[in-house]
């Protein structure tokens, strides 16, 4: 059950679009969300989502992928837009019943709100989908290189997010084992109250616990064993390398950008 | 005699835990041939673990010296350069991977080490075929069986092209097949790449197949000797909480039955040859 569970759900491939340096994606995206949120109108959007469709198109990855990784956000999308459509300021009053109304301005705000959550997502999902965890730490942790210069701990923070999703699986399958183990002894952990089932899940916590720290001492060793001894000095097998597949994304992205600015400046929406 | 070359040498080698009262490591001297295999033999908490800690710079000694490919531990690089000439593969195949892919988890000492990209690549290929694990460079290590687990955690050590292995337990969680890869992959490394093995085990059967043995017992080296002189000395063996292998024990038994076969029998194949050979003479 557990371990159906895929983490940073990645979509192995070769297209453009995954062979771009995690850099000029993360930063890429970054940009994106800015425009997500300065865009003003209808055009704006609709001119980011087309560009997430011609994205999406060239990176082979389906639609029906996508939209199944709008669901769980499905409930935060229609629970603001909601928020929006009451509580919004405005004076064209479309609709009153007592303290309740839905104003011309409050149904725009609602609509642009859902759309920017569900733009957001899509094209976060458009970089976890194309980026492989690795190559996603590994281009953070050279984009936040140059803070290293004020204490900013870059190389720790990739190298322990790396760790922790080459543990998650072998955790989670640790998980399934004692609680296979804890049920076999008669365990329960699926009748009773909330209270009751948090109890019954506490021999479960313990061994893990134990479980984990043992492992952290071990890993620990094994890596000081093998001469790690921090960032410096340290050298990449596969450095990342900025390609002209990279300057031609920044420079189709330019164009995106320049549009929705010039479509804000005039007030096209 | 010619003259001997030893990668680790040990003279009143000690080691105190923190707190304890004991020697974990007490007044060991040892002498390591360069291209020898080495076992380790001894029972739980003699001080197996601890000594090999020791031969890779893992802790430091707090009496006596140890010269590991004539470098002795006194600041943080001789530890560096230490653990780079003596590389050591642990007992848990899942707690001493580093990467969420192997090839990955074999590039991680070489970039440790701060070799040029080109060079890590060439090694971690290298490293990968030698221990059988090319064809898996791209997966996923939790993904792995036990055995394959700890072919890649050699491949990691050997790509950093160390003088010595120390392998701590490596075998004892993994299946019988998994004990035969691991044993198989560093018979192999130590008879066609020259490199020196020192394998702790508490497994007789995996103490016999090397050239020497050195039995440790509370933090001591009782004895050291090859296997067959080992073996024979049973009642000795006893002693230090080993148990002698099936056939050593059978063969000290009929001679004291009188019949006099070879004290030095370890394998079903030695006994019968020697049953057969003294059937003929009588
Ligand atoms: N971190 C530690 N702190 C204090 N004492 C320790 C520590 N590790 C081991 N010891 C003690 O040192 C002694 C030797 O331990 P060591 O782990 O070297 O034995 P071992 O032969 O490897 O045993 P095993 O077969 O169980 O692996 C034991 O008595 C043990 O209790
Ligand atoms: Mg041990």
């Amino acid at each position: 059950m557990l371990s159906n569970i895929t983490i940073g759900q990645y979509f192995p491939g070769t297209s453009f679009i995954h062979r771009l340096d995690p850099r000029t994606k993360i930063l890429l995206t970054v940009m994106l969300i800015v425009c997500i949120f300065v865009s003003k109108g209808f055009m704006g959007f609709a001119l980011i989502a087309l560009f997430m469709l011609f994205c999406a198109k060239l990176s082979r990855i389906s639609l029906k992928f996508i939209i199944r990784g709008l669901k769980p956000i499905a409930f935060i999308v229609s629970f603001t837009f909601i928020l929006n459509l009451f509580l919004g300021a405005g004076t064209d009053v479309i609709w009153e019943w007592g303290v309740l109304s839905i104003t011309k301005q409050g149904v725009r705000n609602a609509v642009y709100m859902a759309v920017r959550l569900v733009l957001l997502v899509t094209g976060t999902q458009l970089l976890t989908l194309t980026t492989s965890p690795i190559a996603l730490t590994d281009g953070l942790e050279r984009l936040f290189s140059p803070f290293k210069k004020i204490g900013f701990p870059a190389h720790e923070l990739a190298m322990m997010m790396s760790i922790a999703l080459r543990f998650i699986p072998t955790l989670i399958e640790e998980t399934e084992k004692i609680t296979k183990a804890q049920k076999a002894r008669g365990a329960d952990f699926e009748s009773g109250n909330l209270l009751k089932r948090a109890k019954a899940m506490l021999p479960l916590l313990i061994p893990l616990f134990v479980g984990s720290f043992r492992r952290a001492d071990d890993l620990a060793m094994a890596m000081e064993a093998r001469c790690y001894r921090g960032g410096n000095g340290r050298t990449k097998m596969n450095p990342l390398t900025f390609a002209k597949i990279d300057l031609i994304a920044a420079g189709v992205f330019t164009a995106l950008f320049a549009a929705i600015i010039v479509l804000n400046i005039f007030g096209i929406f | 005699m010619s003259d001997r070359e030893y990668v680790i040498k040990a003279e009143n080698l000690s080691f105190r835990y923190e707190g304890a009262e004991r020697y974990a490591v007490d007044h060991v001297n040892l002498e390591v041939e360069k291209g020898e295999f080495l076992a380790v033999l001894g029972r739980n908490g003699s001080g197996k673990s601890t000594l090999g800690k020791l031969f890779n710079a893992l802790i430091e000694p707090t009496e006596g010296t140890l010269t590991v490919c004539g470098m002795e531990c006194k600041t943080e690089d001789d530890a560096f350069a230490i653990r780079q000439k003596c590389g050591m593969v642990f007992q848990n195949p899942d707690n001493q991977l580093v990467a969420t892919i192997v090839e990955e988890d074999v590039a991680f000492g070489p970039e440790n080490l701060g070799i040029a990209s080109e060079e890590i690549r060439r090694r971690v290929r290298w490293a990968l075929e030698t221990v059988g694990m090319l064809e898996y460079r791209k997966n996923a290590p939790h993904l792995l069986s036990g055995g394959q687990k700890q072919r890649v955690a050699i491949a990691g050590v050997i790509a950093m092209k160390p003088e010595i292995i120390v392998f701590d337990e490596s075998t004892s969680m993994l299946d019988p097949i998994g004990r035969e890869e691991v044993m198989r992959v560093a018979k192999q490394l130590n008879r066609e790449n020259g490199v020196t093995v020192v394998w702790i085990t508490h497994f007789m059967e995996e103490a016999a197949q090397a050239d020497r043995i050195a039995v440790v017992h509370n933090g001591s080296i009782a004895m050291a000797d090859t296997p067959k002189k080992i073996f024979s000395k049973g009642q000795a063996l006893k002693a230090f909480g080993l148990e002698t292998p099936d056939m050593s024990y059978l063969a000290q038994e009929l001679r004291s039955a009188g019949i006099m076969i070879s004290d030095e029998i370890i394998t079903v194949e030695e006994m019968e040859v020697e049953l057969c050979r003294y059937k003929s003479n009588t």
